[in-house]
């Protein structure tokens, strides 16, 4: 039986959530309301984040980009597309909404440019 | 000098800048101009590039410049001007403010209303009495994000952040993605800064300690900082002897509150409220000097940009009827207040125009923390609404509509938890 802690975000109330499986079950304990138990059984099971990020651009005000996933993505996956945009190289303008990874490492998730640059 | 006439001027091209300036085009004010001081609009959202932003107004999860952007796309599909990389110098009480730049030169710009959205300026290491050198690598995390995340520079390998407020933990993670090390957040007080779901995505997913009635005591290292000792605190914020600890680090990050930007409005003798650090305010967002009106983070300290947003278009509203001869404000006028009780530690707005019956929305943060609060507004030892709060903490802004008279002092009182 493997017990894990998380703080649960699904509100302000910052209950203190305590997971682990038993019997092919996930269960949680410490939770105030439902919203608790979604939250536990994900961060035990599959915790999803969302990427925001820097790529490198030429051409415009600044010299990075902010992007941003278009979903969340698998949080044991963070370090893999960070590698993948961090070879990226962009040239201005680029607009917001521009897709600068599509489907991501094969999340299913683009990755898209988070703010307008135009060429200066 | 280059003279210039406007309906309404904004400073500052930030959230609370774009949105006053966009809403007071859409209440008929026909010559706007937002005067920015960067390059480009946007404000310190450009370099907020993590997501949580616009829930409220846009209910989805956004970037800061994803938010920004929007503003700035509507900004600039209307005739409203813009004058960037232009400095204000000082705003008088006949709303006449003096800018200048590399292009105009100097400026005199008259105005028939002023909007000040110029936002708030981080402490610094002079501010909180850093013990030791002053060594290169001690910076400001918001400096330490615009450094990362717009200019590409990494300012350091190995990281120790002082404060755990929002902008400290989401640069613990920032750094942390960026390959460089973060050792720790340290915190003086008992109880962290920032938001919970902060502490949760930004520490404990990367596995970074958070080290709570904990100091950096000194700062070592002559011309870059080498390293700090950090010290444990007793109760009364004093070290507690025989706690101390070196750690080697080549940046410290300070994270330690922030304060409204309030150099302008000072200068034009502007009323400021000791609690907020921010303009007093009516229920216009006028401050005390008719005509000038205040929104934003120069106004207090928000945590939400839709809460920055929101009191960019009250204030612009009201700069606009103040313009067509509907508000006066100044010191003909009278006003009620509205009075924080029990755990309520400041509202904002501090006062309202006597007799005028009105909604108005108020922001207000709490002194501890609780929970199953409850708030009761009351005029006159009348109760005039409640609401429940589940969850109360002093980093998480409170924001309600509030029905007033106009007729008396607006009680607001959050009382205790049961």
């Amino acid at each position: 039986m493997n017990k894990k802690e998380f703080v649960c975000i699904a509100c302000p109330n910052s209950c203190k959530l305590t997971v682990w499986e038993e019997g092919g079950e996930i269960h949680v304990d410490g939770h105030g309301c439902k919203r608790g138990i979604d939250h536990g059984k994900n961060e035990y099971t599959n915790p999803m984040r969302m990427l925001t990020t820097t790529v490198a651009i030429e051409g415009g005000h600044h010299r990075r980009l902010s992007v941003s996933s278009t979903g969340e993505i698998p949080k044991n996956m963070i370090s893999q597309c960070l590698d993948v945009l961090y070879a990226v190289k962009l040239v201005a303008p680029v607009k917001r909404g521009d897709v600068i990874a599509a489907d991501i490492c094969g999340t299913g998730v683009d990755i898209v440019a988070s703010r307008t640059m135009k060429h200066v | 000098m280059k003279k210039m006439n406007f309906d309404i001027a904004v400073i500052g091209g930030g959230p609370a800048g774009l949105a006053a300036a966009i809403q007071a085009r859409k209440e008929g004010a026909e010559k706007v101009l937002v005067i920015e001081r960067d390059v480009e609009l946007g404000g310190i959202l450009q370099q907020c590039i993590h997501d949580g932003f616009g829930l409220h107004r846009f209910g989805k999860r956004m970037s800061g410049n994803e938010y920004a952007q929007e503003f700035i796309d509507e900004l600039e599909n209307t005739d409203i001007e813009v004058l960037l990389d232009t400095m204000v110098l000082e705003v008088t009480r006949d709303k006449v403010i003096y800018a200048c730049n590399n292009k105009d030169g100097m400026m005199e710009i008259a105005c028939k209303a002023v909007i000040l959205a110029m936002g708030c300026r981080e402490r610094t290491a002079s501010q909180i009495q850093l013990m030791g050198y002053r060594p290169a690598g001690v910076l400001t995390a918001g400096s330490v994000q615009r450094y990362i995340n717009m200019e590409g520079y990494l300012p350091g390998k190995k990281a120790v952040i002082l404060g755990s407020g929002d902008i400290g933990l989401i640069m613990a993670r920032r750094m942390t993605l960026e390959g460089m090390e973060v050792k720790g957040v340290y915190e003086v007080m008992p109880s962290p800064g920032g938001l919970t779901r902060n502490i949760v995505q930004c520490l404990d997913d990367y596995d970074i300690p958070l080290h709570l009635s904990t100091t950096v005591a000194k700062v070592h290292g002559k011309k870059r900082i080498e390293g700090v000792t950090v010290a444990k605190l007793d109760e009364n914020r004093q070290i507690i002897p025989g706690t101390e600890e070196y750690i080697e680090c080549d940046l410290l990050v300070l994270a330690v509150g922030l304060i409204p930007e309030n150099e302008l409005s000072v200068g034009c003798g502007i009323e400021l409220d000791e609690r907020t650090r921010g303009p007093v305010l009516d229920n216009h967002f006028m401050t005390s000097v008719p005509g000038i009106f205040a929104c934003g983070n120069v106004a207090v300290v928000f945590d939400l940009v839709d809460y920055v947003s929101q009191s960019g278009e009250i204030a612009a509203k009201g700069a606009v009827a103040y313009m067509n001869g509907k508000l006066t404000g100044g010191e003909g006028t009278e006003y009620v207040h509205t009075v924080p009780a029990g755990n309520v530690n400041f509202i904002v707005p501090q006062k309202i125009v006597k007799g005028e019956e009105c909604e108005v929305q108020l922001y207000m943060r709490v002194k501890h923390p609780d929970k199953k609060a409850v708030l009761e507004v009351s005029e006159d030892g009348q109760v005039t609404q409640t609401g429940r709060h589940p969850f109360v903490a002093p980093p998480e802004m409170i924001s309600c509509t509030v029905k007033a008279t106009g007729n008396a002092d607006v009680i607001v009182d959050m009382k205790e938890g049961k």
